[in-house]
C-alpha cells in the first residue's frame, strides 16, 4: 500500500521560549503521512508528541513558539511559511483536529448543531439551510441517534461518547484530508472508546481520509494503526509499520515501552492459599443513595443508587479487584467501605462493627484502614513539605514518637518506596506523576495499615511508571501482608494484581470471582463487552 | 536575579529559608521592608527623638534626667516653681553655659509641645526652629508627623491583625461546615453588611467620648466581612480536593485539616489582601480625623493634619508633608505585600 504523501514533516525543531530561556521541545523530525493511513505518535507524557501535532495547524502561540528548523509540507505549500489568512483557509477545511477532552473542546453556550454548522458556513460558504441538512447527515453518520432532536441540544446534555462524536462530526464537516486525533478517546470509557475507534475506522474508509492519532496506549495503536513513530524527549527514536514494530523492535526505548505493559504478578497457588486467610474487611447489604433536589424547595425528584446492596468480603493479604466503568458507582463503595462517605449497610472490619462508630471512634481505627487517590497531583497538599505530608499521620498514631525518631522513620519509608532520604524539605510540585504517587503511597504504609484502598492508583501515570508502582505496590503487600481494595477502570492492571475481582455497572455488582476465571471465561455479557473492549481481543 | 544557589543546594535549605529567599530575590520589596522596618522600629522611640525635654542634663555637678523626672523651673536658676519649660532661650542658656551642660534630642519639640518662641505667626513656615514648620496652634509638623505615623501604622497592623483573625475564623467555618452553618453566618454577615458604616461611626462619635480603643472596636466590627468571604470561597474549594479527604482518612481531626491543610492554601487571598488592609486601615483613620470622627483632638494625628491643611491652603508644609509620608507608607506595604506574596507561592523554586 503506497499512497501518495500528502504530508511531509522534514528535520521539524520546535523551541518554547521560557523565562529561563529557550527550551528545545521537538529534535529534528521526520515523518510522512500518505493519504488513507493511519500514522500513529506514540510515547509518554512529555515526548513532544501533542506539541507536534499542534505545530502542523499551527496552533501554538506565536509569541512564545518558535520553529529554529524544518518544514511541514502540505499540498506542496511549507505550512510553516505562509500566512495567517492561508493557514486559517487549511485548518478545519483541509486539516481537521479532535481533541482529547470532549468536556471540554465543545463551547456550553452553543447548540451543538450550531457548532457543527460553523465550518460549513465559513469554508464551504453554504446557505444555512443546507448547512443544517447537511450538519444533520455528518451527525447520523457518526452514529448520534435522532440527529434532527439532538441538533438543537446543548453540549451539557450530552454523554462523552456523544459529544466525542460531535467533534468528529464537526471535524468531518469539510471532508479533511487529514484528520489530527490527539488522545481521541482518553478521557471515555472503554466500551464507549472502542465505539469511537470504530467509527473513525468506519469514516477513513469513506472518505479516504489519513488519519494523524497521538496516543499513549500501544494496544490501541496495535489495532488501529498502520504507522508508527515512536517518540521520546522530542525525538522520534523510531518508526516503522505497527507489524513489524511490534514483532522485532529496534530502539531499547521502544522495548522499554513494549514490556511495560502490566504482566500477571501473582502466583495462581497463592490464590487458592488466600481461601484459609482470616477475614479482614465484609460488608453486607450496603447503600448509598444520592438525591437529586429541585426547585424552591429543594425537593428530591431523583434518588441515584451509587451503591445498591452490595456485599463483599476481603482476606488478609488479598488483593479485591474492584472494576467498572465511570458513573458505576466503584469509588463511592470504596469510600463507604472507609465510612469517607454516609451510606447503609452493615461494615464489619476485624469483627468490629463499624458502621455506626462516630468519627472520633473511628479515629484510632483509621490508623489500620488507609487511602491512596487517583490524581497524584491533588491528593498532596501543595504547601507541605514532603516530611510534613508523610509524617503527618505519624503524629495522630504515634504520638510517642519524638521529633527525630519521626523523621528516622519517614526516611526509612522514603526509601522503602523508592525514594531519596533526603527530600524531606521539598514540595509537591518539584516531583514527577511517579514520584508523588511513591509519596502518597509512602503516606500511607508508614501507618503499617492492614488495609488500603487504591483508588485507580497508576490512572494518572505513564506505562512505563505505571509498572513501576504496581510492582512496588506488590512487594509491599508481600512483605507486610496488606490487602488491597483496588479500584480501577483498567482491566490489564487488574489482571496483573488482583487475587479476585467484582464487575459493578450501575451500583450493583455484576459477576465476582477469582480473576483467572473472569478473564478466560465470563460469564456475564457485561462482563465480556468490557474485556473485548479494553483488552482489544 | 542574583541567586547563585543552584538547584541541590535550595533543596537542602528548610522551607522557611527559602521563603526568604524568594522574598529577597523581590528588590523592591526586600528594600521597602527594611525601610519601613526601619521607620516603624525609629518611630517607636518617638520620645528619644522628638521631645521637648533634653534626654540628660549635667547642672552644677548634678545629674538630671528631665525625660523621666519633673523638674521645677527653680532647679536650673529659673524665677517659677512650675515644670520647667526647656525650649524657653533663658532656661536654655542657664543650662548650657559654664560647664553644664545638656542633651536635646534631635527635634526639641513634642507633638503636643506648643513652641511660644516663635518668630513668625502660626501657622509658622519652615525654618531652623521648626524644620517642617508649625500648625495652627503652633505645634511643631515634624514631631506631629513622627507621633502620628507611629500611631497610624500601630492602629493600623492592629485593626488588620483582628479583622484577618476574625474573617479567617468566621469563613472557614463556614467553608468547611457548610449546609446550616453556611447558610446561616452568610445571611446574618450580609445584614450586617447593610448597616451604614459611617453613620454608625458618626452616632457612636456623638455618643461616646471618642478615643483610640473605640475606634478600633467600632472598625473591627466591620472590617472582616470582606476576608471572610474570601477565605470561604477557598475552603469550598479545597475541602473536596483529595488530600484533604486523604487527610480525613488519616484520622486528622477537623481543626487539624481546617488548619493544617485547608488554611495554607487558603492563604493566598488573605495575604494578597493584607497590604491593601494595612493601607486601607491606615486611610480609614486618617479620613475619620479629617471628618473630625476620629481620635481625640490633642492625639497626633495625619488626618487632623490634612485638615489643617485644607484650612490653611497656603500653608504648603501642612498638607505637603502630610501627604507624602501618607504616599510614602502605603506605597512601602503594597511593595512588601507584593513581594511577600511572590515569597510565600511555593511553587516558585
Amino acid at each position: 500500500m503506497k499512497n501518495k504523501t500528502i504530508l511531509d514533516v522534514k528535520d521539524l525543531s520546535v523551541n518554547f521560549d521560557t523565562l529561563a530561556g529557550s527550551v528545545n521541545v521537538v529534535r529534528d523530525i521526520n515523518f510522512s503521512v500518505s493519504a488513507g493511513e493511519t500514522m500513529a505518535l506514540v510515547g509518554e507524557s512529555g515526548s513532544g508528541k501533542s506539541v507536534t501535532a499542534m505545530s502542523i495547524l499551527r496552533l501554538h502561540d506565536e509569541e512564545k513558539v518558535n520553529y529554529s528548523s524544518g518544514s511541514i509540507i502540505y499540498n506542496e505549500q511549507d505550512i510553516l511559511a505562509i500566512d495567517e489568512a492561508q493557514m486559517e483557509h487549511i485548518r478545519g477545511s483541509h486539516i481537521s483536529m479532535i481533541f482529547q477532552e470532549p468536556m471540554t473542546s465543545l463551547n456550553p453556550t452553543f447548540t451543538v448543531g450550531d457548532q457543527i454548522m460553523e465550518p460549513l458556513l465559513i469554508h464551504k460558504g453554504l446557505s444555512k439551510a443546507a448547512a443544517k441538512k447537511q450538519a444533520i447527515e455528518l451527525m447520523e453518520l457518526t452514529g448520534i441517534p435522532d440527529p434532527h432532536y439532538r441538533f438543537d441540544a446543548f453540549p451539557h446534555l450530552l454523554s462523552g461518547g456523544q459529544r466525542q462524536r460531535m467533534m468528529i462530526a464537526m471535524a468531518l464537516a469539510c471532508e479533511p484530508k487529514l484528520l489530527i486525533a490527539d488522545e481521541p478517546t482518553t478521557a471515555l470509557d472503554v466500551t464507549v472508546q472502542l465505539q469511537i475507534l470504530l467509527l473513525l475506522e468506519k469514516l477513513q474508509k469513506e472518505f479516504s481520509m489519513a488519519i494523524l492519532m497521538i496516543s499513549h496506549d500501544l494496544n490501541l495503536v496495535k489495532r488501529f494503526a498502520d504507522h508508527i513513530c515512536v517518540m521520546q524527549e522530542g525525538n522520534i527514536v523510531e518508526q516503522n509499520e505497527v507489524q513489524h514494530l511490534f514483532r522485532e523492535p529496534q530502539d531499547p526505548y521502544t522495548i522499554k515501552l513494549l514490556n511495560s505493559e502490566p504482566e500477571r504478578m501473582i502466583p495462581q497457588q497463592e490464590t487458592t492459599s488466600l481461601n484459609h486467610a482470616q477475614e479482614l474487611l465484609s460488608a453486607q447489604h450496603l447503600y448509598c443513595q444520592f438525591f437529586i433536589k429541585s426547585g424552591f424547595f429543594r425537593r428530591k425528584i431523583h434518588t441515584v443508587n451509587a451503591v445498591d446492596n452490595i456485599q463483599l468480603y476481603l482476606k488478609e493479604g488479598e488483593t479485591l479487584g474492584i472494576v467498572g466503568e465511570s458513573g458505576s458507582g466503584k469509588s463511592t463503595l470504596g469510600r463507604c467501605l472507609l465510612r469517607l462517605e454516609s451510606c447503609r449497610g452493615d461494615i464489619f472490619f476485624e469483627q468490629q462493627k463499624i458502621d455506626q462508630m462516630s468519627y472520633n471512634q473511628l479515629r484510632p481505627l483509621r490508623k489500620e484502614f488507609q487511602v491512596v487517590f487517583q490524581d497524584p497531583y491533588s491528593s498532596l497538599s501543595p504547601r507541605m513539605t514532603v516530611e510534613q505530608i508523610v509524617g503527618e499521620g505519624l503524629q495522630i498514631h504515634f504520638p510517642q514518637l519524638n521529633k527525630q525518631q519521626r523523621r528516622e522513620k519517614i526516611q526509612k519509608t522514603l526509601l522503602e518506596v523508592g525514594l531519596e532520604d533526603d527530600i524531606l524539605w521539598r514540595y509537591p510540585h518539584e516531583f514527577s506523576g511517579g514520584q508523588r504517587q511513591r509519596i502518597a503511597i509512602a503516606r500511607v504504609i508508614i501507618l503499617e495499615p492492614k488495609l488500603i484502598l487504591l483508588d485507580e492508583p497508576t490512572s494518572a501515570l505513564d506505562v512505563s511508571v505505571q509498572k513501576q508502582v504496581l510492582a512496588l505496590l506488590r512487594e509491599l503487600q508481600l512483605r507486610y501482608k496488606i490487602s488491597y481494595l483496588f479500584i480501577t477502570h483498567d482491566l490489564k492492571v487488574i489482571e496483573a494484581v488482583a487475587h479476585r475481582v467484582m464487575v459493578m455497572k450501575e451500583g450493583k455488582i455484576i459477576e465476582t470471582g477469582e480473576t483467572e476465571t473472569i478473564f478466560t471465561s465470563p460469564k456475564e455479557k457485561y462482563t465480556q463487552n468490557l474485556l473485548t473492549a479494553s483488552l482489544f481481543k | 536575579m542574583t541567586m547563585t544557589l543552584d538547584k541541590t543546594q535550595l533543596a537542602n535549605l528548610s522551607p522557611a529559608r527559602r521563603a526568604w529567599l524568594r522574598f529577597k530575590s523581590n528588590r523592591r520589596g526586600y528594600y521597602s521592608l527594611w525601610i519601613f522596618s526601619i521607620l516603624l522600629f525609629t518611630s517607636l522611640f518617638a520620645e528619644v527623638i522628638s521631645n521637648d525635654k533634653p534626654l540628660l542634663i549635667q547642672f552644677e555637678q548634678n545629674y538630671y534626667f528631665p525625660l523621666w523626672n519633673d523638674y521645677p523651673e527653680t532647679t536650673f536658676g529659673g524665677d517659677f516653681v512650675t515644670k520647667t519649660d526647656y525650649n524657653d532661650p533663658y532656661i536654655k542658656q542657664k543650662i548650657t553655659r559654664d560647664n553644664n551642660w545638656a542633651v536635646y534630642p534631635l527635634n526639641h519639640y513634642r507633638f503636643d509641645s506648643i513652641n511660644y518662641f516663635a518668630e513668625l505667626p502660626n501657622p509658622a513656615r519652615p525654618s531652623a526652629q521648626n524644620l517642617l514648620g508649625t500648625d495652627d496652634r503652633g505645634r511643631d509638623v515634624l514631631a506631629r508627623l513622627i507621633y502620628g505615623f507611629r500611631l497610624s501604622v500601630l492602629f493600623a497592623l492592629l485593626l488588620t491583625a483582628i479583622g484577618v483573625v476574625i474573617g479567617i475564623i468566621v469563613g472557614s467555618l463556614q467553608g468547611y461546615f457548610v449546609g446550616k452553618v453556611d447558610l446561616v453566618t452568610q445571611r446574618l454577615i450580609e445584614i450586617w453588611n447593610s448597616m451604614p458604616e459611617l453613620y454608625l461611626l458618626i452616632i457612636f462619635a456623638s455618643i461616646f467620648k471618642p478615643s483610640i480603643g473605640l475606634l478600633i472596636i467600632l472598625l473591627s466590627l466591620f472590617g472582616w466581612m470582606g476576608l471572610s468571604d474570601y477565605v470561604r470561597a477557598e475552603f469550598l474549594r479545597g475541602r473536596n480536593l483529595d488530600y484533604v479527604l486523604s487527610a480525613r482518612a488519616m484520622g486528622v481531626s477537623n481543626v487539624g485539616i481546617m488548619f493544617k491543610h485547608l488554611l495554607p492554601n487558603s492563604m493566598v487571598p488573605v495575604l494578597t489582601f493584607l497590604p491593601f488592609r494595612i493601607s486601607g486601615a491606615i486611610m480609614a483613620l486618617t479620613s475619620l480625623d479629617y471628618l473630625g470622627l476620629g481620635v481625640p483632638p490633642s492625639t497626633p494625628s495625619l488626618g487632623e493634619l490634612l485638615s489643617q491643611g485644607k484650612d490653611n491652603i497656603d500653608a504648603w508644609w501642612l498638607s505637603m508633608t502630610t501627604f507624602s509620608v501618607l504616599v510614602g507608607t502605603l506605597m512601602l506595604l503594597i511593595f512588601i505585600g507584593e513581594a511577600l506574596r511572590e515569597a510565600l507561592d511555593t511553587r516558585r523554586g
